[in-house]
């Protein structure tokens, strides 16, 4: 099995806030990802497939195509959007780098249909980041780095 | 059905620590061969980078594993505040005995952080250079590691 990893980034603005939580409880739990007019990141996705290389290609998938559905389903729904508003996928969510990995994640598997999505990181910051992986697969990943 | 999907939340810390890899048992001609460089007698430093993951469910009312001022706040005592601008020989207890290899090292962080209250430690990385990196998750951790 090979790993493929390719990366992207984006640039998105979002803001922490549960509307079941006091005024407080929100500034508490949330700090100054609170602040009500929101902030904003570069994130860093890195996005690993996992397959063995086609014999007459060389290619576990063919990056274009990879390119291609990067492209579609995480820069055009989320770059330079304010994700909380504009993603669909997050409503109702708030838009921490550990949903935003997962919904980026159930977008991906079923398009990524040649090899296999093996995993997603996203970095908010260079010193934060959420991994998603099937149970079993690992995260370890020193392709990913 | 359990979500098979698995998602870990991963923070990065810096510490900077001086150590020396010498081992009593060893002959002088073996320890310098063994070690090289490592052994020089007062020791040399490193800027680490420590890389800790933890999984556990998102809580759906903070979208989050674990809030990052409760991991910061537990590595900063377990780890930072024990081992920054200290020698890892002198100054960690567990050193005085082991040899202070970044082997070692991860073994050690991870046995400090593995009790962290509010998610599952996953997998500690420990970052000497950056050349060199090193990555423990438990005994029983190859289902895990690729």
């Amino acid at each position: 099995m090979v790993l493929l990893t390719r990366r992207i980034e984006f640039s998105a603005s979002h803001v922490y806030h549960n509307p079941a939580f006091s005024p407080e409880e929100n500034r508490r739990v949330f700090g100054k990802c609170n602040n009500p007019h929101g902030h904003g990141h570069n994130y860093t996705l890195e996005v690993t497939v996992a397959g063995e290389p086609d014999p007459a290609t060389g290619m576990v998938l063919d990056l274009k195509d990879l390119k291609a559905i990067l492209e579609r389903e995480v820069m055009q729904r989320m770059d330079h959007r304010f994700l909380n508003k504009e993603v669909p996928e997050l409503a109702g969510k708030i838009p921490t780098c550990e949903n935003i990995a997962r919904v980026i994640w159930d977008l991906l598997e079923p398009k990524i249909t040649q090899g296999k999505l093996h995993r997603v990181r996203l970095y908010e910051t260079p010193d934060l980041f959420a991994d998603c992986y099937r149970d079993g697969a690992g995260a370890s990943n020193e392709a990913g780095r | 059905m359990a979500d098979s999907v698995k998602v870990e939340l991963g923070r990065r810390y810096r510490f900077a620590a001086s150590h020396r890899l010498h081992n009593a048992r060893f002959s002088e001609a073996e320890n310098d061969r063994i070690y090289g460089k490592c052994n020089n007698p007062y020791g040399h430093g490193h800027n680490y980078i420590l890389e800790v993951s933890v999984s556990g469910p998102v809580d759906p009312a903070t979208g989050m594993i674990a809030n990052l001022s409760d991991l910061d706040g537990f590595v900063e005592r377990e780890v930072l505040e024990p081992f920054d601008h200290q020698s890892l020989n002198e100054d960690v207890a567990a050193f005085r005995k082991t040899v202070p290899t970044t082997e070692n090292l991860c073994m050690e962080i991870y046995q400090r952080l593995k009790v962290f209250p509010k998610a599952k430690l996953e997998r500690v990385r420990v970052q000497e250079t950056t050349n060199n990196s090193f990555e423990y998750a438990g005994e029983n951790s190859e289902g895990q590691r690729l």
